[in-house]
């Protein structure tokens, strides 16, 4: 049997993420250790962990740089990776949004400014509506932009809807609800099936029980 | 002439191995010029993988293209003739957007196509090919193959805004989200149930045919089932068996392809590196009433592994 690589997300989802993959089985006790390595191996369990941006993790497991990984359904929508979706692992809940400084009302005799890390799903979502807009990429503090007269609206993701309220901000729109996936590189599930699956079925256990 | 293989590269052997298979299994090389006409593309957009084509002007005003795709200039000068089955092979260049930098990319295929008046046996044989392109690769390989005709069916039953959505769900072995999907427009349980089992079953043809025979009871998917169940034994025969797969998330585009799809993976090679299908319906919108299956080779991710050399 080969090792089974995979990549985490760095973070809060991570650490839930880790937490699952080793109550199902695939425990790596070095990962609890404190100290700077990057790669964390269990012969035992045939399993190599490695943390990576949470954004990067679709890239490594379409590259196959991982077998599989966990990213949220934000980065897949955005990036469109050519990947097996194989689970929705029901944490890391947000939404993607459009948001808007409170009041605000939307001038369809103009283009409309958007401002926003997903440029891919805002172009998407308002293309569908068949309205003009110019998109503002930006790579952090979205919610500023508007504030700034920068753009008119901002797609983003809302979790809690805190930082808008705080910046007299309010969601207009929800696009699409978003969770952690599950992915796996279309070749791994060809040759290490066995293993995916595994964890799979196990995971989609966990997932089950929570939700009773 | 003597060549000294060490100076080839890696793709190059296996661009020599292939041709030598092809050729040896009766198929002729075609050799086709490096532009065709605009206008062609553009009539059979969808069957191209994306839309992005470099064009050009001719020095007589004409529109061209440089060629996105081969199986199309192929077909165009197919001539029909009751009985006859063209069997041809190309090693061409073909120009598309690379995904991560956005621009233009070329991509060296090997491929073949079987034209004309086929029969299953020359369906059988074009899998066994590929199957055997895969092998001579590597020996780690892997071939899904899926009916396009067996999810047309299924698919027939919902509403046709939502069939992409559907079709990108089975693609990606996305159960989750198909549920969803068929949840939010009402799709009927016994149809839900149906795409949700195409997702499900894969792997083995012994395993998984038992299992869609029980589920899948029309004319035309027994005809589905019988080719899959045939082609397993002559898979079995030449002891390749360990190799095939059934996997329905092999989506080709459902308008021009209408049986057999298949898609081969190479252990190290993170995306699948032969594609292929049956493609009447391509012929169909060209006036032409004959029959067709064909598959590429993509050689553009190969250049790193380690060939195993020979076609024996």
């Amino acid at each position: 049997m080969e090792f089974l690589n995979v990549a985490l997300p760095k973070g809060r989802l991570g650490e839930k993420v880790y937490a699952m993959f080793e109550k199902a089985g695939f425990e790596c006790p070095s990962i609890k250790e404190n100290n700077r390595k990057l790669i964390f191996e269990n012969e035992e369990r045939m399993v190599r962990y490695f943390w990576v941006k949470p954004s990067d993790v679709a890239i490594y497991v379409e590259r196959g740089a991982a077998d599989i990984g966990v990213a949220g359904k934000d980065i897949l929508l955005e990036y469109e990776p050519d990947i097996y979706e194989l689970l929705d692992l029901n944490i890391g809940k947000c939404r993607m949004a459009v948001a808007a400084p409170k009041g605000f009302k939307d001038n369809k005799k103009k283009t409309l400014k958007v401002a926003t890390k997903f440029s891919n799903i805002a172009k998407d979502y308002y293309t569908k509506m068949g309205r003009d807009i110019d998109i503002i990429h930006l790579n952090g503090s979205i919610e500023i932009a508007p504030i700034l007269g920068l753009s008119d609206v901002i797609v983003d993701i809302v979790e809690t809807g805190t930082t808008l309220k705080e910046n007299n901000l309010e969601v207009i729109e929800t696009i699409v609800p978003i969770s952690a996936r599950f992915i796996a590189n279309k070749t791994s599930f060809k040759f290490k099936g066995e293993q995916i699956e595994k964890l799979v079925n196990e995971l989609s256990n966990q997932i089950e029980v929570e939700n009773d | 002439m003597y060549i000294d293989d060490s100076v080839l590269n890696n793709d190059e052997k296996i661009i020599f191995n292939l041709r030598s298979i092809y050729s040896n299994a009766g198929y002729s090389q075609f050799k086709m010029s490096k532009f065709e006409e605009y206008d062609m593309y553009v009539a059979n957009k969808d069957f191209l993988i994306s839309d992005n084509i470099i064009t050009f002007t001719d020095t007589n005003g004409k529109l061209m293209a440089l060629k996105p795709d081969v199986t199309l200039s192929i077909i165009k000068g197919f001539k029909e003739k009751e009985g006859f089955v063209q069997k041809l092979y190309y090693n061409e260049n073909v120009y598309r957007i690379s995904k991560g930098t956005n621009a233009f990319k070329e991509i060296m295929q090997v491929g073949l196509e079987c034209i004309g008046d086929i029969k299953e046996e020359d369906i059988a044989q074009v899998l066994l090919l590929a199957a055997k392109s895969l092998k001579s690769i590597s020996k780690k390989a892997v071939l899904d193959i899926s009916n396009v005709s067996l999810i047309a069916e299924v698919l027939d039953k919902v509403d046709s805004s939502i069939k992409t959505e559907i079709l990108k769900c089975i693609g990606e072995k996305n159960t989750f989200e198909l549920q969803k999907v068929c949840k939010e427009n009402n799709v009927d349980e016994n149809t839900a149930s149906l795409l949700k089992s195409l997702v499900s079953l894969y792997g083995k043809p012994s395993k998984v045919i038992p299992q869609l025979k029980e589920l899948f009871t029309s004319d035309n998917a027994k005809q589905a089932i019988a080719q899959f169940e045939s082609i397993a034994l002559l898979f079995e025969k030449e002891n390749l068996g360990d190799m095939l797969n059934i996997d329905f998330s092999v989506v080709n585009t459902i308008k021009y392809y209408n049986g057999i799809v298949f898609k081969g993976f190479i252990e190290s090679v993170p995306n699948g590196v032969l594609s292929g299908g049956q493609y009447d319906k391509l012929l169909q919108k060209l006036g032409k009433k004959a029959k067709a299956i064909g598959f590429a080779v993509y050689l553009d991710q190969l250049e790193d592994i380690d060939v195993i050399g020979g076609n024996n």
